[in-house]
């Protein structure tokens, strides 16, 4: 936690940042922290209760992060594919902030989780994660750690829901997003959702209803899938942020398996591999195109 | 009486739009069942019109549009065909019937493909009968 802690007091003596946004501990486990004064920089800390994507306060949506100055994240390995997701499409650019890479050896699902970090409460996006160090950092802290515990696989929910006769599944979507209270905290805490007017807020037209009804719950989450599709960074804040515990990232990820095989492309986390929507091959598969 | 599926069609101005002109000033037989939405390009289908038309009781859609390499914007196509794909992947994860959607390639010149598009389609929606599926459905309002 030394290095951490100083690296950030250094950074605000220096004048080089006016914020250095990290985690602490707070009432209910760990939250994000926000450091202006360098006194304050002890209070910095990380941990398997480190879930958070930080980058999302680097979104240009948040205006009041913004209006603190210039700010240094902290940043585990699937938080560098959200930066760089804002990088590659010049949603901020490299100087607009400073990036603390942290060594992560994977998460728990909640923040408020204590001990061991094991199968039961490993986070979904750790599963199969091979980065320890993050890509992009101005620095580096942290040992080297050992890879995390196998927990829940998201492909293996995915091909359970697809095993399922079509009829089924509506009847799982329908129950699931029947308890959508259309808060969009889903889209509140997406680093990648950065329209500055969502479509669901817009009211004229209203191309999606904003009552919690089926049909508008429906029609919301098929089009924050198709506007994250191949620009999802995997880390599951949508899910862990819905209040009604539906599975929205299961949509995310669905979608991120379909850019795979149909367009070859993983999210990367270079921001110069260009994003597989807006970009296309002449010779793209269109066997469902008469 | 037998059931007469109400299909909507977003096509673009230059080629699906013309050939169906073409099909029509041609006395084609074809389907009335069709309502046509035409706009500029198949770039500019978002994939919410057909969630919109599907939420206010349409029982099919088809979305058609320029060849590959004949887009008259040059590349809308190419982009709406990856958006597409994603958007036809998406209905299937989530239990709506992607049968219900016709994707298709009509050239100004193809009058009798658009016959045939919006033919099969009429008889493939006739055979599904009414999409009651689509959640909150709003049906009867619309004429």
């Amino acid at each position: 936690m030394k290095p951490l802690q100083d690296l950030a007091r250094q950074l605000l003596e220096a004048g080089d940042v006016k914020v250095v946004i990290g985690y602490q501990d707070g009432r209910r486990g760990v939250q994000p922290a926000f450091i202006t004064d360098p006194a304050q920089a002890e209070r910095l800390i990380f941990d398997h209760r480190c879930v958070h994507n930080l980058a999302t306060y680097v979104s240009p949506r948040r205006g009041h992060v913004k209006r603190l100055g210039r700010a240094a994240v902290m940043l585990k390995g699937c938080d560098a594919r959200a930066v760089a997701g804002l990088l590659r499409e010049s949603q901020i650019s490299r100087d607009d902030v400073v990036l603390i890479g942290v060594r992560c050896g994977g998460v728990h699902d909640t923040p408020d989780v204590s001990g061991p970090l094991t199968a039961e409460t490993v986070a979904p996006r750790c599963h199969g994660c091979t980065v320890r160090e993050p890509s992009l950092p101005d620095h580096l802290v942290g040992e080297l750690p050992p890879a995390p515990p196998v927990g829940r696989d998201l492909d293996a929910d995915v091909a359970r829901l697809m095993a399922m006769p079509a009829a089924e599944r509506l009847a799982f979507w329908t129950r699931e997003l029947d308890k959508c209270v259309r808060c969009y905290a889903c889209r509140q805490v997406c680093p990648l959702c950065v329209c500055e007017r969502c479509i669901v807020d817009k009211t004229q037209p209203r191309w999606i209803e904003p009552s919690a009804h089926a049909r508008g719950n429906l029609a919301w989450h098929l089009t924050r899938a198709q506007h994250l599709a191949g620009r999802c960074s995997g880390c599951s804040e949508c899910e862990r942020a819905c209040p009604e515990g539906i599975p929205v990232h299961l949509f995310n990820h669905f979608l991120a398996g379909v850019v795979r095989d149909a367009f070859d492309h993983v999210v990367s986390d270079d921001p110069e591999v260009p994003a597989p929507v807006g970009a296309f091959r002449k010779d793209d598969a269109e066997e469902f195109i008469v | 009486m037998s059931f007469e599926p109400r299909i909507v069609a977003f096509v673009c101005n230059w080629c699906t739009y013309t050939g169906a002109d073409l099909a029509g000033t041609s006395r084609l037989p074809m389907s009335t069942s069709v309502r046509i939405v035409r706009l500029p390009c198949t770039g500019r289908i978002d994939p919410l019109f057909v969630v919109k038309a599907f939420e206010r009781g349409a029982d099919g859609v088809i979305v058609s549009g320029c060849h590959p390499g004949d887009c008259h914007y040059t590349e809308g196509n190419y982009h709406a065909r990856r958006r597409f794909r994603l958007f036809k992947e998406l209905l299937d994860f989530t239990g709506v019937d992607s049968e219900r959607v016709t994707f298709s390639w009509v050239s100004a010149s193809q009058g009798q493909k658009w016959a045939d598009v919006v033919n099969e389609t009429t008889e493939r929606i006739r055979g599904l009968g009414p999409f009651d599926g689509y959640p909150g459905v709003e049906r009867g309002e619309v004429a």
